[in-house]
């Protein structure tokens, strides 16, 4: 059990949380505002939930904010790797394990007793988001500069694959980003917990 | 296809706050604690709402992301390699039509006089003579089929010819330790570039596209044509070049589009 004393998120993790929701707020929203330039995939964002108000200065605030994601998303990796907590909170993870958590969850028997213990579906899910951060990280950089990345836009399908890559890892984090703020309403001690550390 | 042009609110989001919350203090109808609420409201909840017309017309807003904009300048000049391609394409991979792009609509393209014609060349050159078209066409012509990206987002595949850039720069005696080369164009188009991606092996000053003479729609007489740079940092119907040291900015680059635009 928890006794209030100990601390769950380290200060490091919790300035970069927050640095990082800051970061993905600007670029979703200048994101969408680039999108609407185009709408290649045949809809359009609503214009109150873009950032910037016409192209150029969506592009100036999406090209400010890139940089705070990718310095705040290496020096995240970084100490997860060198305080070798992402062994520790994220591992072991098992396909068994993940479908065992997610039915508890969904029965409402998962317990949450310990705020420092990821289960399954958790570990899982930061580790999806981690990953497919680095992916709209590697795409934006392709389309950001094409011609001098041949080998990683190659990977990507070449600029218009690089575009729709970008565009649904995009999406994936929105859809990762509205579950986290559900689970952060069902269980609110959790936002305490990443606001104060315990 | 039109590319928008700059919109921006001239909202004083200090003043309509500060005159919704005189409103509200001096409505009689409410009680104190309904007024304060209100009033409470308006500072957090209201400037939240108002943020977005606040914070785009924040005169130090603005400077601070000009500033970043001006660091990723830096660092696209250091991404830039000049001895890099970017790729081509066989000529069945071309977009067709090729799409029109202007910062004006179609239907006013500039038609430019071929016989009265010349191209001034200014600045840190040693031959500030002008040059007619046959004289540029007689000069050696290559070809190149390659993507253009559009800040937009689009791309679309091309086919250009015409004299390599670095050709013509050192026929007319440029100093390559400049900083920049800028456009003067006959549709009041202006823009410029680094000297690293003047001097790139695929910059092309484009007399041709897909081996016809370049129609006015993609900027007769001549458009300078760089696969590494987007679609605006292409000046079309190109009236002057000239090599400076003194940033010369440009039509969008200005208002607040990247000005490297590299690729």
């Amino acid at each position: 059990m928890i006794t209030g004393k100990e601390t769950v998120h380290p200060g490091w993790l919790r300035a970069m949380h927050w640095l990082n929701a800051l970061a993905v707020v600007v670029l979703m929203m200048s994101g969408w505002r680039i999108y609407n330039a185009t709408a290649f995939l045949g809809f359009a964002i609503p214009k109150e939930l873009t950032l910037g108000g016409w192209l150029g200065g969506a592009l100036q605030w999406h090209f400010a904010a890139m940089w705070l994601l990718f310095f705040n998303g290496l020096l995240y990796l970084a100490f997860n790797l060198f305080t070798r907590r992402l062994f520790h909170k994220f591992f072991p993870l098992s396909v068994k394990g993940v479908f065992a958590d997610l039915l508890a969850a969904l029965k409402g028997k998962l317990a949450h007793a310990d705020p420092r213990h990821y289960n399954m579906v958790q570990r899982l899910a930061y580790l999806f988001v981690m990953a497919d951060s680095v992916l709209i990280v590697l795409s934006g950089l392709v389309l950001w500069k094409s011609v001098q990345f041949p080998l990683l836009r190659e990977l990507m399908g070449g600029y218009e694959g690089a575009r729709l890559v970008h565009f649904l890892a995009m999406a994936a984090l929105a859809g990762f980003v509205v579950v986290h703020l559900v689970m952060v309403a069902l269980v609110p001690k959790t936002l305490v917990y990443m606001l104060r550390g315990r | 296809m039109k590319i928008q042009r700059p919109r921006r609110l001239n909202i004083d989001g200090d003043a309509v706050l500060r005159e919704a919350a005189d409103r509200i203090a001096s409505a009689r109808n409410l009680s104190p604690a309904r007024r304060s609420f209100l009033r409470g409201s308006l500072t957090l909840g209201g400037l939240a709402m108002l943020s977005g017309c606040v914070l785009d017309d924040s005169e130090a807003v603005n400077t601070a992301l000009t500033r970043i904009s001006r660091l990723n300048d830096g660092v696209q000049g250091l991404l830039f390699d000049p001895n890099r391609l970017a790729p081509t394409y066989p000529d069945s991979m071309i977009t067709r039509p090729f799409p029109f792009n202007a910062y004006y609509g179609e239907d006013e393209v500039r038609e430019v006089e071929e016989e009265s014609y010349r191209l001034e060349v200014a600045g840190l050159v040693a031959d500030r003579r002008k040059w007619s078209l046959p004289e540029l066409r007689a000069m050696p012509q290559v070809d190149q089929v390659t993507r253009h990206i559009c800040v937009e987002g689009w791309s679309a595949i091309g086919k250009w010819g015409g004299v390599p850039f670095f050709h013509f720069l050192r026929k007319v005696g440029a100093d390559t330790t400049a900083k920049y080369v800028g456009f003067k164009c006959a549709d009041d188009y202006f823009t410029s570039i680094d000297m690293a991606t003047a001097l790139h092996p695929q910059t092309l000053l484009a007399l041709t596209y897909d081996g016809q003479v370049l129609p006015p729609k993609y900027g007769f007489p001549m458009k300078l044509r760089m696969p590494t740079k987007l679609g605006y940092k292409n000046p079309k119907h190109i009236q002057a070049i000239f090599v400076t040291n003194t940033y010369p900015g440009g039509y969008w680059e200005d208002q607040g589009y990247n000005w490297f635009g590299g690729s």
